[in-house]
């Protein structure tokens, strides 16, 4: 399928994928499949990062190749790695064969069937891939600076073997958290975008798209509370996940509309922190449905 | 074609002017994308520029007042600009820079506000150079200096961490596959020796916190040079001083030279002693820091005399959640050089019982012995360290 022509038609593919995107958001994306440039998107953790990558992989359609980050990830876990077992047992064989000159040897030996292909490789080769790299921000310096050969040149040098490269470029999306600053090298090859809170309007789109059988009033409500609850200062504001997961808990509660009781049940749904959840017990989380309720209705 | 290009090229330099790192590539990534959304559409216009020319969420501001006030025709992005048009009467506090920035600005008179402040900047660095003699044990210039360059040449030896990389090490308690094979390769596939590797350590994150409000003035300029030795001597820390306000300074540190970095940092410090409020900070740092600087178990100096000019509200609150946020959270208190220093102040009591470990500062030897903490063993998995 080709690629996208305009904004427009980008938002649109995004949207009949089930993503409610804004209009930067869309040029952002449109730009980076026009102009071959990978994004790295940074948010607040539950803004819908990860989503955006699983989305465009399935509507392009493009092979998903994930790579999740940690920390002190390597080579052998991200890119490929040499079966060395396979390769003493063929130098096992070759000497039983009688092959000792050492260049026939070491072309058998370096061969690529012998490589293990892990996500990066596995973007590069075989049919367009759509490569997300999750959570950049927990990986290591040491592994950011080997992504850049890949991120410019689409491209991997194995040493033995040679360079690999992509017949077709994978669209590349990079995710982080900001639990550590992405270093400047990368984000310069990238095309930046900040994820940030959805308003209100387009968040009740996200939960008619993503939730839909939570009735539209209870939606409302449950949106109009999140909101709220982002503009002050908690240690971790629901993200647009949890504002999902709140209303699907409610729904299968039989909640048709927000009350103080059930929500202080199911606090522990949107908010993760118990600093968080304890400020909003009591008189302040009546007040604030309340609150909602109104701003909903 | 019309006169875009001009156009995007003056943009990029009132961006650099106003202090963002917006270079050629920049720009031609700009003119790149142009091409490619239509220049009608103004929020994909913005939404463009703004994924090509900029790198990080903090110069959104900038950028986008930038973008009001240079592109305020909202019809003719391709309209040759006019540097003469009167800027907008009113504009956004985040403007003003980058209307200082734009050509044909003449630079404006700086507010009195500000005049004023460096004056009380300029005469509070004469007082500390007088009080720094008293307190760091009646010090003459001269030995100060030499305290400065006995600072300089600290270093400071954290526990190092584990990662999951290895280096090759001919004693390496680990057999390496990979560089066995190869070597073989050498002697027709015979495996002679194995290869061996070991772990690399790495000293964990540092995040240094330091208290410059008024009662810590004595200290401060000494403090200034120990943030900087530290902060030149390794890579990951990350430095921030607090009085009132909390202001990182791990860029404007950054600077080799102690004069060139203090003169960096003294630009962008808005209260330079000026009272304290502690848990205030602390909860600023874990609201809008902790998460990005306190991965990959980081080690926190927090370095005040724990006097808060607020009854310190909220600091126990603030100080628990940022010892559960990093693996050790190191006191530096200069108040406790005194014998009979006794936990009394609000502001100590509720600091007290969330710190890993209290220690003094106030003299070389005590930062001596902050050295050798540092690089003790790791017995600090928890609290009772």
């Amino acid at each position: 399928m080709a690629l996208p022509r305009d904004v427009a038609d980008t938002q649109a593919l995004l949207e009949a994928g089930g993503y409610v995107a804004d209009r930067a958001l869309a040029t952002t994306v449109h730009l980076a499949l026009t102009m071959g440039r990978p994004i790295l998107l940074e948010g607040e953790p539950g803004t819908g990062k990860t989503e955006i990558a699983k989305v465009l992989a399935a509507q392009l359609p493009r092979r998903l190749v994930r790579l999740q980050c940690h920390d002190g990830m390597d080579l052998s876990s991200a890119a490929y790695e040499w079966n060395h077992a396979r390769q003493l047992m063929a130098i096992r064989l070759a000497e039983s064969a009688g092959v000792s000159e050492r260049a026939s040897l070491e072309r058998g030996l370096y061969d690529r069937h012998f490589l293990e292909a892990r996500p990066l490789l596995q973007a590069l080769e075989g049919s367009p891939a759509l490569l997300l790299i999750d959570e950049l921000d927990r990986a290591d310096e040491p592994f950011e600076a080997f992504l850049l050969e890949i991120l410019a040149d689409f491209q991997i040098t194995v040493p033995e073997l040679g360079t690999i490269r992509a017949e077709t470029p994978p669209v590349v999306i990079i995710t982080s958290n900001r639990t550590r600053e992405v270093h400047d090298a990368i984000r310069r090859r990238c095309l930046y975008h900040w994820v940030d809170y959805p308003d209100a309007a387009r968040e009740r789109a996200i939960l008619a798209r993503r939730a839909p059988d939570v009735p539209a009033g209870l939606s409302a409500q449950v949106v109009a509370f999140a909101q709220g609850l982002r503009g002050d200062e908690f240690f971790k504001p629901p993200g647009v996940a949890e504002t999902i997961d709140w209303a699907r808990a409610l729904t299968a509660l039989d909640r048709r509309e927000l009350e103080p009781a059930t929500a202080d049940a199911t606090l522990g749904v949107l908010l993760k922190y118990q600093d968080d959840i304890a400020r909003l017990r009591g008189a302040e989380l009546a007040r604030r449905v309340e609150e909602a309720r109104e701003a909903a209705s | 074609m019309s006169a875009l290009a001009p156009n995007l090229l003056a943009f990029g330099r009132v961006l650099r002017r106003a202090g963002l790192p917006v270079g050629p590539a920049e720009t031609l990534g700009a003119a790149e994308a142009l091409s490619h959304v239509p220049l009608s559409d103004r929020a994909a216009f913005r939404a463009a520029l703004r994924a090509t020319m900029i790198h990080r969420r903090d110069h959104f501001e900038v950028f986008d007042a930038a973008f009001d006030l240079f592109w305020r025709n909202p019809d003719a992005p391709v309209a040759p600009f006019n540097p003469d048009e009167p800027p907008p009467e009113s504009l956004p506090p985040a403007a003003r820079r980058v209307s200082d920035a734009m050509p044909g600005a003449s630079p404006p008179p700086p507010p009195a506000g500000e005049q004023e402040r460096r004056e009380d900047a300029a005469l509070a660095v004469s007082d500390r150079e007088r009080l720094n003699r008293l307190d760091f044990e009646a010090m003459s210039a001269e030995e100060l200096a030499e305290a400065k360059r006995e600072i300089r040449r600290l270093a400071l030896p954290l526990a190092e961490r584990p990662t999951r990389r290895f280096r090759p090490d001919p004693s390496g308690p680990r057999a390496d596959l990979r560089a066995t094979i190869r070597a073989s390769m050498r002697l027709g596939g015979e495996i002679t020796t194995l290869s061996r590797r070991r772990r690399v350590t790495q000293p964990p994150p540092l995040v240094l916190l330091c208290d410059v409000s008024g009662s810590m003035a004595h200290y401060a300029q000494i403090l200034l040079h120990f943030l900087h030795a530290v902060a030149n001597d390794r890579s990951r820390v990350h430095s921030f001083v607090f009085g009132t306000r909390l202001t990182n300074i791990t860029r404007a540190l950054r600077n080799r030279d102690p004069e060139v970095a203090f003169q960096a940092v003294s630009h962008i410090l808005p209260d330079w002693s000026g009272g304290t409020r502690i848990g205030e900070a602390l909860a600023r740092f874990n609201h809008l820091w902790a998460r990005r600087v306190l991965g990959q178990g980081a080690v926190v100096l927090l370095i005040t005399d724990g006097l808060d000019r607020g009854g310190a509200e909220g600091l126990a609150e603030a100080a628990e959640r940022l010892s559960h946020s990093c693996r050790r959270l190191i006191w530096l208190n200069p108040l406790l050089r005194y014998a009979g220093f006794q936990p009394r102040a609000a502001g100590i009591r509720a600091l007290l019982p969330h710190v890993h470990e209290h220690r003094q500062v106030h003299n070389l030897n005590s930062l001596r012995a902050l050295v050798a903490t540092l690089s003790a063993p790791a017995r600090n998995q928890g609290k009772s360290a």
